[in-house]
């Protein structure tokens, strides 16, 4: 369209000073939003708050003791065997890796693609990331079986090693760099994102030893808007950079598997079906995050039934394209006409492991499917319940991949098969247990919603003056029709 | 070193924009702005230049791409070469994602600091509030008193007249 036609088509110029849909049920004033926020961290928590935090914390006790026990022993303490070298440890590393994507999905992607529904959820989804991602580093570390020699897997000076290197060529140095690269940004862009919240916290605060964390922490920021045009930037920048470097992450995780020979492992097709999943096993986990601090924090007005509907949607978007990848790679199987590849996924659905395919079918092919009628969107029970479902499925996902591919690689005699112990499901649960001590602390001790971005979007901004404009014009032509 | 200034505060974002915009057609420079979020349209009305903090994590990053690329030819193919797989020593193809990954991670971390560092901002710094409420909800107009020819009278008028809630002189370290 020329662009006389948009200087005079009314309809055109009419849809400009639409204003975006309100992500903020009401309309709450900025103190108020203060407020909302803030008044959980102030006040003592819960019944629901401790009893959570009570059970987060005998899964962290679970974990300590487990651990300690796997380092005193040795490895041999988990089910693992010559022909399953990679299994519970690998799962829950790949699992929980995955879950963080979604995070930095709605910080950053999100962010870029001007989606104003992330504001009220990307705090929390960012904790979540960073604890994730502190759950995930812990299994490949416990799996070295000399866990005080995790250093080695990076280079440093002055090298004892003499003057052998770590392999650069191995996708397994590129993931070590790639998940403390990860961290190090999450981590960077989530404190920078509650600063400005952590300097509203400080002047809340009365005094004392609550005040004296947050001065140090808020780094004296006092709202200055110079500051804020950088930090705007640098915000953009940061998700920017944040962006690539998601899709890379999984990306090279599933190149661990896939630049080996193993049938079941040896396909192009896993970088793109790795960032899929991570990013479905990430909003299910987000779900079921928000719905319980949502619930149990009363947070209803800012974490509204629009944005859980937005995140079923992803979900289900999501959950085809896992659907999709694995329908893929059975045709592939059967169309590639290499033996051992058609045998692993014959195996893989009608082997010894086929009840944890079907689950894994049942759990990210038809579960997401559930979601297409409005209804169950907008009920959280039903939300949560698929959300629970999604974990589940992409766990067993991850070990179906991992296990059933190795435990009939290629000849026969080569063959076993791998039963979980006591320890490899403590440490599992265990993993639970810290991130969930960690997230429960963090919605006890932080701001879990950004307030200064609540602040933007709840039409306190520029888009009121339109609005109102509008409202007086329509009320003058009311009373001149009236009149 | 404590300073002489004139604070208005508004309660409302937009009314802000617009004393900002009256304020500086008058020819008052604008000290800063402080407000409990970025508030849109600010930039165009106090006229700020756009940051070049974005420059620091080009140069930074590209620094990073280097770094890691010929710290990876050093160890494969001058310190200790390695035949893994019978791979060519230089595989620099296999270097992309540790490439990737420093250029990210050095970047990044630049424009942190670079923010810390130009906006002045480090742990345990004593905030400097311009009013009470702007980490909350209280916007803040804030002109400095240079010398003797700041019209205080007039600056004080306009400021009121654009809707300010309140006018102040304040001796103060902003």
């Amino acid at each position: 369209m020329s662009t006389t036609a948009m200087e005079f088509d009314p309809r055109i110029q009419e849809a400009q000073v639409l204003p975006p849909p309100h992500w903020v049920e009401g309309h709450p004033s900025l103190a108020q939003i203060t407020d909302d926020i803030a008044r959980p961290m102030e006040g003592r928590p819960g019944k629901g708050w401790w009893i959570c935090f009570g059970i987060a914390c005998l899964g962290l006790l679970d974990l300590v003791g487990m651990v300690t026990w796997l380092i005193a022993k040795g490895i041999g303490v988990w089910g693992l065997n010559n022909s399953v070298g990679w299994a519970f440890d690998i799962t829950n590393f790949v699992f929980w890796i995955g879950i963080g994507h979604a995070g930095t999905l709605i910080s950053a992607i999100l962010l870029l693609f001007r989606q104003q529904w992330r504001t009220s959820i990307n705090r929390s989804a960012e904790a979540m990331t960073i604890f994730a991602v502190m759950c995930a580093g812990l299994f490949p570390a416990i799996h070295m079986g000399r866990p005080w020699d995790a250093f080695f897997i990076f280079p440093y000076f002055p090298n004892q090693r003499g003057p052998l290197w770590v392999n650069f060529r191995s996708p397994l140095v590129w993931d070590v760099v790639a998940i403390s690269t990860y961290f190090t940004i999450s981590l960077v862009f989530w404190y920078l994102g509650m600063v400005p919240d952590l300097a509203t916290l400080r002047d809340r605060a009365k005094g004392g030893i609550k005040k004296f964390i947050f001065r140090v922490l808020s780094l004296g920021w006092n709202g200055s808007h110079r500051t804020w045009a950088r930090y705007e930037i640098t915000s953009l920048v940061l998700a920017g950079l944040a962006t690539p470097l998601v899709l890379s992450v999984h990306s090279i995780v599933s190149m661990d598997f896939a630049t080996s020979l193993v049938p079941g492992w040896h396909t192009t097709i896993f970088p793109p079906y790795f960032v899929a999943g991570a990013i479905y096993s990430g909003f299910g986990m987000v779900l079921t995050l928000l719905i319980i601090t949502r619930q149990t924090m009363h947070l209803e007005r800012y974490i509204t039934m629009q944005h859980l509907d937005k995140m079923a949607k992803v979900t289900m978007f999501t959950g085809m394209i896992v659907s999709y990848a694995y329908a893929t790679e059975f045709f592939s199987a059967w169309y590639g006409g290499n033996l051992y590849e058609r045998y692993h996924f014959i195996n893989r659905a009608t082997g010894p492991y086929a009840w944890c395919f079907y689950l894994m079918v049942l759990c990210n092919v038809i579960t997401p499917q559930m979601l297409w009628p409005r209804k169950i969107r907008s009920s959280v029970a039903a939300l949560f319940i698929v959300s629970i479902l999604v974990n589940i499925g992409m766990w067993f996902e991850r070990f179906v991949i991992i296990v059933v591919s190795l435990h009939r690689a290629f000849l026969p005699s080569g063959w076993g098969m791998f039963y979980p112990t006591k320890i490899d499901v403590g440490v599992l649960v265990g993993s639970f247990g810290l991130f969930f001590t960690c997230f429960l602390l963090f919605i006890r001790f932080l701001p879990m919603i950004a307030m200064w971005e609540i602040r933007g979007v709840a039409g306190h901004g520029a888009y009121k003056m339109a609005l109102s404009s509008d409202d007086d014009e329509e009320q003058k032509q009311e009373e001149a029709v009236i009149a | 070193m404590r300073r002489t200034f004139l604070i208005a505060t508004f309660s409302d974002g937009d009314r802000l924009v617009k004393a900002v915009e009256t304020v500086r057609s008058y020819n008052f420079s604008v000290y800063d702005v402080y407000s409990p979020y970025p508030v849109h349209g600010l930039d165009e009305a106090m006229g700020l230049r756009r940051t070049r903090l974005p420059w620091i994590t080009l140069l930074v990053g590209a620094f990073g791409t280097t770094l890691a690329l010929t710290f990876q030819f050093y160890t494969s193919v001058l310190d200790w070469p390695l035949n893994v797989g019978g791979k060519p020593d230089n595989s620099t193809l296999a270097w992309v994602p540790i490439c990737f990954e420093l250029t990210v991670l050095l970047g990044g971390l630049s424009i942190f600091f670079a923010l810390l560092v130009r906006a002045r901002l480090y742990p345990g710094k004593k905030e400097q509030l311009a009013a009470e409420g702007v980490t909350n909800d209280t916007f803040a107009l804030v002109l400095r008193k240079k010398d003797s020819a700041f019209d205080m009278k007039y600056a004080r008028e306009l400021l009121e007249q654009s809707g300010a809630d309140e006018v102040k002189v304040r001796e103060a370290e902003l």
